[in-house]
């Protein structure tokens, strides 16, 4: 008997969890109030200095980040590593920019820990470089007012929350997307491209939803087929989406997150093309990357760096464009791409820099 | 809907659902033999990691595909000696240290991932062999018999895994030592012996099953690149009552579903995709609630033995 009572309540709870997933989502509007960059300004807040000037100090600035995945992941992490890195080298090496990370922090309050240990070792700017971490950020910023926090993919600084220390930054990666569904579009012989993404959400149903975007504005009879696996880590389950894509007839793929990686393998395999985010993945598969979307983040840290030492400790959001340099589109040079499709490729940059054209709408077909 | 009834889609799924049940059934037959001897493994997914690590990185430095193999294999006979020795000497609590060699799994793997590899790299796997004759079958011999060795192996193992267990003695041993270790130790048979076998037989398994990532279907190592997968397959020896067949039919629902979940999805059927992702995990609850015959569990599942205990 009490089994049947198990048996009936766990079929209740699935038939719920069904209904509830079916139900379409509500779409419930929370306004966040958030500071937005504008495009090609640097803000900067005037201070006043009285005291008389110290002579300066040689003194290293410290940042220290904490990523999900691994600082060379190819996408996510490594992109925010490497801008640390080139600004590393920019502004003299390790002596003048220290650099520490922890990385692997997919557990939320692993993550959290490891912020706060940073800001109380006196990191000057302790980056969570995830969604997930804003929480975290919000709850230990206040703690460390001499320190300054950012996160991201996000545009919530919690000034709403009265915090004063948070950064946040996000990549318009639509912008990218737009133009790399405008390539793969043009180039595709059967008109049909396959796009498999993690989660349904952020940053990335933002490249997909571009994509899509830049597909059907270039060439209104393409078929863009959209899957997600559910996961940012899932190789497997990534590698057979493309084989899944590749089987309803697409020959230009693309993805993103760090399991995009079983993607490239399959697409090298079965001789399809592949568009990357985030990080030029040419490297993985020479001859089967056609073009990626490369974020850039040194603009925007270098930007905060300058912020902190005048005495700024958040408040600003920043957003990753191509107006700003933050996205850029490189291709692989042993792919060739002809000029035609570049020109349109440009054309859509243009027109997204412009504002002429809107990355998100899907043309009416 | 109409669409997904199509035959390419159809086949689609079925190749799919073979190559992703690949690994599954490597890890849970394997565990198979362990659970059936009476030691629950829950480390099979760090297991599965170091396997495809160390696979991945013999093959790629040898330029042989079968020295990964047999590396992935002994990394794996390896953890399981070290899963035996703290759960069958030392007999300490089974899922604890089964969590426990996980995570030491993911941890190492990653750390070597990191240490020797530096980044995400390629290479060329084992490459389908297509049979001949049943190769040329039109469709389904594409589908069914143009597979890599790994693939191959894989089911070979269900028929073989289920005469070992059931039609020789050692099987039967295992089986005895699996319901009642007493009565088997009273006559004769080495109860530590047997468990270190299956234990060691289960952990090479899931090294294999790593490998058959890393150097067969998707030809690359990346941290954490299992995601789970060895807990599914623990699930999955529950969901089959610890025999062979049952096992595999249970990896091959579990995957096809996961191939028609993307089919739906790639081809615009209105269906969430968080549900479609979801549709897989569903079904495998549902399955171990209703379908597993619980009568089969294995008397001494989880219970150290000591001899002359009572």
């Amino acid at each position: 008997m009490k089994k049947a009572f198990f048996k009936l309540g766990l079929v209740m709870v699935l038939v719920a969890l069904f209904a509830a997933s079916c139900a379409a989502p509500a779409a419930v509007e929370v306004p966040v109030e958030v500071t937005r960059i504008v495009e090609g300004e640097t803000i900067v807040e005037e201070i006043i200095v009285t005291a008389t000037p110290v002579p300066e100090e040689q003194k290293a600035f410290r940042i220290a980040f904490v990523a999900p995945s691994s600082v060379n992941d190819m996408a996510h992490s490594q992109a925010l590593y490497q801008a640390l890195l080139n600004i590393q080298e920019e502004m003299g090496g390790p002596d003048a920019l220290e650099i520490a990370y922890s990385e692997g922090m997919f557990k939320i309050p692993d993550a959290a820990a490891a912020i706060r240990d940073y800001a109380a070792e006196g990191y000057d700017l302790v980056i969570g470089h995830g969604s997930q971490y804003g929480t975290s950020v919000a709850q230990i910023a206040p703690d460390f007012p001499e320190t300054s926090f950012a996160w991201g993919t996000s545009l919530d600084t919690f000034q709403a929350q009265g915090v004063e220390n948070v950064f946040a930054y996000q990549a318009e990666s639509q912008q990218g997307g737009y133009v790399l569904g405008t390539i793969a579009a043009l180039m595709s012989e059967s008109g049909v491209l396959g796009v498999s993404g993690p989660v349904e959400a952020g940053d990335a149903k933002l490249y997909v939803d571009g994509f899509e975007a830049g597909a059907k504005a270039a060439k209104s009879d393409i078929v863009v087929n959209i899957s997600y696996t559910g996961s940012f880590s899932d190789v497997s389950l990534m590698a057979a989406a493309a084989e899944t894509h590749i089987g309803a007839g697409a020959d230009m793929l693309t993805g993103s997150s760090q399991s995009v990686v079983g993607a490239i393998g399959v697409a090298k395999e079965q001789g399809a093309y592949w568009f990357g985010t985030q990080w030029d993945q040419t490297e993985l598969a020479s001859e089967t990357v056609m073009a990626s979307q490369v974020y850039d983040w040194s603009g925007i840290v270098k930007d905060m760096i300058a912020a902190h030492k005048a005495g700024v400790m958040g408040g600003k959001a920043y957003t990753l464009t191509f107006k700003n340099g933050g996205l850029v589109i490189g291709y692989n040079p042993a792919v060739e791409v002809p000029a035609e499709v570049k020109d349109a490729a440009d054309a859509a940059i243009q027109g997204i820099m412009d504002g002429a054209i809107d990355p998100l709408a899907i043309p009416a077909s | 809907m109409a669409e997904l009834f199509t035959l390419p889609v159809l086949l689609g799924i079925l190749y799919s659902g073979i190559r992703l049940a690949t690994p599954y059934l490597y890890a849970a037959i394997g565990e198979t033999f362990a659970q059936r001897s009476g030691v629950l493994n829950l480390g099979v997914d760090g297991i599965m990691l170091m396997g495809a690590y160390s696979g991945f990185y013999v093959a790629m430095k040898s330029g042989n595909l079968w020295l990964g193999l047999l590396a992935a294999a002994g990394t794996g006979i390896l953890m399981g000696l070290m899963m035996s020795v703290v759960s069958v000497t030392l007999q300490a609590q089974q899922g604890i240290s089964g969590i426990g060699l996980q995570l030491f799994g993911l941890g190492l793997s990653t750390l070597l991932f990191k240490t020797t590899l530096g980044g995400v790299k390629s290479i060329s796997g084992f490459s389908p062999v297509k049979i001949p004759l049943l190769g040329d079958i039109p469709g389904l011999g594409d589908v069914l018999f143009n597979h890599n060795v790994l693939v191959y192996g894989a089911f070979l193992l269900v028929p073989l895994a289920n005469w070992v267990l059931n039609r020789t003695t050692f099987g039967l041993k295992v089986r005895a030592v699996g319901q009642n270790p007493k009565a088997a130790d009273t006559l004769g048979v080495n109860v530590t012996l047997i468990r270190y076998i299956t234990v060691t037989l289960g952990g090479m398994l899931a090294g294999i099953a790593g490998a058959s990532l890393s150097i067969a279907l998707i030809n690359l190592f990346q941290e954490n690149m299992t995601s789970g997968m060895g807990f599914i397959a623990v699930a999955l020896v529950y969901f089959g009552s610890w025999r062979p067949v049952g096992v595999m039919w249970g990896a091959l629902l579990f995957s096809f579903v996961n191939a028609l979940q993307l089919w739906i999805q790639v081809l615009g059927i209105p269906l969430p995709s968080d549900l479609a992702v979801m549709m897989p995990y569903i079904l495998t609850i549902l399955a171990l609630t209703f379908a597993a015959n619980r009568a089969q569990t294995p008397a001494a599942l989880t219970k150290p033995f000591e001899r002359g205990e009572n």
